[in-house]
């Protein structure tokens, strides 16, 4: 098996031939079609054979952008979906930056449609218009007159396929704003009949992940790790590893954070590594135990929060609902989660010939380990490339500020004669034991009602372990001391809600902290979602009539949040479960999507909860392609569900407790029997779908419990607080 | 050792030490890779191969208790006819998402369609449950398996 190992070198060639067409942003920002200039940039080419490829910038992770972002060019050119293929994009800061990030390159926030929806559409524009000129000019025919359909150039009474048309297009000027579409035309854009890309090679084992890359000569590495975050490798004896054959060599890495176990293959470096016998240093070690972080959180929350991020009148609030008819209050406390992405981390790094770098890799975040590399190899940016490959699964941990595993697959080789391929492997162990957390949380709310069940105030604490700060990204999210990914989806809530306070404090990270499929919505709005529903209890009212209650009379914001809500309730048949059965429902807006899900179940807590179906509603904007997004929303709700059932990270001392997927039990395939989803039908701009069908799977399954078992889980996992499921 | 393993209807001669998971010999030695590593502690199933026909846990089977074996693996089942009619019913229904646990996906679904051509949800839940999809694509399994029972009764 040999792997592309020079995607810019086949690009030099192609563009040698002159028979192929590139459409892209030039540098000066204009979009480009043919010549040198276009070469620099392009999101478009178009073969002399009339193939077109997409260059896709984003991680092609399971979400769908491999398949979104070409459908936008095959839309805009008028070609079928048998009639494009794609390519991922090399790292490039300046052309292939997430517009949402600046010069950055990079897939996360649940962007990748949003970002690129009228870029891509724009590059598609623009190569339909050259070939259209190019076409008119070679029939003596007005352009105004021709059109492209299924990839054939019509009109002026003839037809012929847009390969014909490619050279003369490519010494084109396209225009700086082609005409796009309209929407009232798209024949792809929305249509649900639309396929993956990317089903048929994941379905016959054709697909190449990172973990598949095997370059000649390549050797195996596994690091080995210590027990306590902070431990420092001090040395080892490699006795017993030298009796496993395949082993070569060991070191411990420069920042001496483990050591480094060199091998021919993976089983030898896997063996090698466990026989490995390291030194550690543990005096700077972290030694803290979960319950420790469990207690500062929960004492932080009997605080005065530190910050008021809403910068309301606190007093006001407490004195509302100090005075309030009713009042209903409850804890939460969220622990740490790992993604556990399918595919272990991995990459291979290797020396080119022109004396530069290559990466091979599931590459979330580019510019990240595109920087660390230059810093690493001190090498100028250019001498960096990045070859990116399918991602077995992320839910955000391949995008670290840290660069952490490339740049442990960079410390690996650049300690060797770089004269052999480093392939870095981690194992499951590694990925539960060493990786980055979900933070752990926790909130505290009092919400006061009135007479007549309405809410006079709402004092919501939040305490727990910010993502950003001290990060890279620190400057993108914390304002004024508030770590925005701490409070999003509580202290901005479509709700409008009277007397709300919102207040946090930052507690000490014992771990690496990580944005976790959603973020800080994934436990926020559990807590908003599951108050809500106790709200309407204490007031006596139904749990849907009274969320819309605080979503009347407002703006769009509160009326696409109420459309899904009501979409939720009616395809749920809400209210009319079936005997035996009850329904709890959440609804939350993030990334700029709402979504409402209701939760139908069968038992109770204590005799054991079944999962039979969830309702979704979802509300994204324009829905490019609906089947990927009710993919996302049937895998979101998944992944919300499964991690609160009965997954969670301990530490006792500071090393993890769970070592692999038998103590951090996956969503297994008879966990949830059903899912229905329904879009509703939107002309906004496109916003995402990767991460918002998560938030709210949890306090929807949460409230149906409480239906059924007067139980209200306010502490996660469920399976450890109270719930039994069958 | 030198070992002979017949894999997808051909002979292959392999040097591994006894106590080598067969995963690591078709991906590193035969560099076969649709067979993929998740868990190393048959705990996840993308690394589900068959064995004289029944799909087994290739990380926790040795190499040395495979000599003479037919083995199969993901790459071969397109010739079969389960194995197609489940691959088209991946395709119809866009089961995949991240794709990487499935091909151990399929490879169960092909022994579960090869004992039971027409399995219920509850029989597709129990024969699948040791099969994990972090993208949780589940309902699609469960349809898609159904689709290809459809496809072969056709």
């Amino acid at each position: 098996m040999t792997v592309n190992t020079s995607r810019r070198g086949f690009l030099k060639a192609a563009a040698a031939t002159g028979a192929v067409l590139m459409v892209g942003l030039r540098p000066d920002g204009v979009l480009a079609a043919g010549g040198e200039g276009a070469m620099l940039n392009p999101f478009v080419r178009i073969g002399a054979d009339g193939s077109v490829t997409a260059i896709v910038k984003h991680i092609e992770k399971g979400q769908g952008p491999a398949t979104g972002l070409s459908t936008l060019i095959a839309e805009e050119i008028g070609l079928t979906m048998d009639q494009i293929g794609y390519e991922f994009a090399p790292s490039d800061p300046q052309v292939y930056n997430n517009l949402l990030f600046g010069p950055f390159q990079g897939t996360g926030g649940s962007t990748a449609m949003a970002n690129s929806y009228l870029q891509y559409r724009q590059a598609g524009a623009a190569a339909r218009d050259v070939l259209i000129r190019a076409a008119a000019a070679a029939w003596d025919a007005d352009p105004a007159t021709l059109d492209i359909v299924d990839g054939i150039v019509t009109g002026a009474g003839q037809s012929a396929p847009l390969g014909d048309f490619v050279a003369a297009a490519s010494g084109l000027e396209p225009p700086a704003e082609p005409a796009l579409k309209d929407p009232g035309a798209f024949r792809l854009i929305g249509n649900p009949d639309v396929r993956r890309l990317d089903s048929e090679i994941k379905g016959n084992g054709t697909a190449m992940y990172a973990m598949d890359v095997h370059l000649p000569n390549q050797m195996v590495v596994m690091i080995a790790r210590p027990e306590q975050r902070g431990a420092l490798a001090t040395g080892f004896d490699d006795a017993a590893s030298k009796e496993i054959k395949g082993f070569i060599n060991a070191a411990v890495l420069p920042n001496q954070a483990g050591v480094a176990v060199y091998a021919e293959n993976t089983w030898a470096a896997m063996q090698a590594r466990d026989a490995l016998d390291v030194t550690w240093d543990v005096s700077a070690a972290e030694t803290r135990g979960s319950d420790q972080i469990e207690a500062e959180i929960r004492a932080a929350l009997d605080a005065e929060p530190v910050y008021n991020v809403n910068k309301s009148d606190a007093a006001a609030t407490v004195a509302a609902i100090d005075g309030a008819a009713s009042v209903v209050e409850k804890t939460f406390y969220f622990p740490l989660l790992a993604h556990a992405p399918m595919e272990p981390l991995n990459c291979t790094i290797e020396a080119t010939e022109d004396g530069g770098i290559l990466l091979h890799d599931g590459c979330q975040f580019p510019t990240g380990p595109h920087m660390a590399m230059a810093e690493i190899f001190q090498l100028p940016m250019e001498k960096i490339r990045i070859n990116t490959m399918l991602a077995g699964g992320s839910f955000g941990r391949r995008a670290t500020p840290s660069a952490d595993y490339q740049v442990e697959a960079a410390l690996a080789f650049v300690m060797t004669d770089r004269s052999r391929p480093v392939k870095l492997v981690w194992s499951r162990e590694d990925d539960l034991r060493s990786g980055y957390y979900r933070p752990a949380f926790g909130h505290k709310v009092r919400v006061g009602l009135d007479d007549s069940g309405s809410i006079v105030g709402w004092e919501h604490r939040i305490a727990g372990q910010s993502i950003m700060k001290g990060t890279a990204f620190e400057g993108f999210s914390v304002r004024d001391g508030v770590d925005h990914s701490s409070v999003e989806g509580a202290a901005d809530t479509p709700y409008l809600i009277p007397g709300a306070h919102f207040g946090l404090t930052d507690t000490e990270k014992a771990t690496s902290t990580l944005w976790w499929r959603a973020v800080g919505h994934t436990h926020t709005a559990y807590v908003m979602e599951v108050m809500m529903d106790m709200a309407a209890d204490a007031a006596g009212q139904d749990p849907v009539a009274f969320r819309l209650k605080y979503l009347d009379g407002g703006e769009a914001d509160q009326q696409r949040m109420a459309g899904v809500l009501k979409l939720a309730a009616e395809k749920s048949g809400w209210g009319n479960a079936p005997a035996g059965r009850s329904q709890g429902v959440a609804v939350h807006k993030s990334f700029g999507t709402y979504v409402a899900e209701v939760v139908e179940i069968s038992g109770n807590a204590d005799d054991g909860v079944r999962i039979e179906k969830v309702t979704c509603a979802a509300d994204c904007g324009v829905a490019v392609n609906p089947d990927v997004i009710k993919a996302q929303m049937e895998g979101g709700i998944g992944y919300g569900i499964g991690h609160v059932m009965r997954d969670q990270i301990t530490l006792t001392d500071g090393a993890v407790d769970q070592y692999n997927f038998p103590d951090y039990e996956p969503l297994r395939i008879s966990d949830i029997a059903q899912i229905d989803v329904h879009i509703v039908a939107s002309a906004e701009a496109p916003t995402g779908v990767g991460e918002p069908g998560t938030p709210p799977a949890a306090p929807a399954l949460a409230n149906a419990i409480a239906a059924a078992s007067a139980l209200r889980v306010s502490s996660l996992p469920m399976a450890e607080n109270g719930v039994s499921f069958v | 050792m030198a070992i002979s393993l017949k894999l997808n209807g051909k002979s292959h001669e392999v040097d591994a030490e006894p106590g080598t998971p067969l995963l690591w010999v078709i991906r590193d030695e035969l560099k076969m890779t649709g067979t993929k590593f998740g868990c190393g502690v048959a705990s996840c199933g993308a690394c589900t191969v068959h064995l004289d026909g029944e799909p087994v846990r290739s990380c926790q089977t040795y190499i040395e208790d495979v000599e003479g074996a037919e083995i199969t693996t993901i790459e071969a089942m397109a010739d079969t006819k389960i194995g197609a009619a489940v691959q088209q019913a991946w395709v119809e229904l866009d089961v995949v998402q991240c794709g990487y646990c499935q091909s151990g996906q399929i490879m169960s679904a092909v022994g579960l369609l090869s004992e039971n051509p027409k399995p219920s949800a509850e029989d597709i839940d129990s024969y699948m449950y040791g099969n994990a999809c972090r993208c949780a694509t589940y309902q699609r399994i469960r349809a898609g398996i159904q689709r290809a029972a459809e496809i072969l009764e056709a």
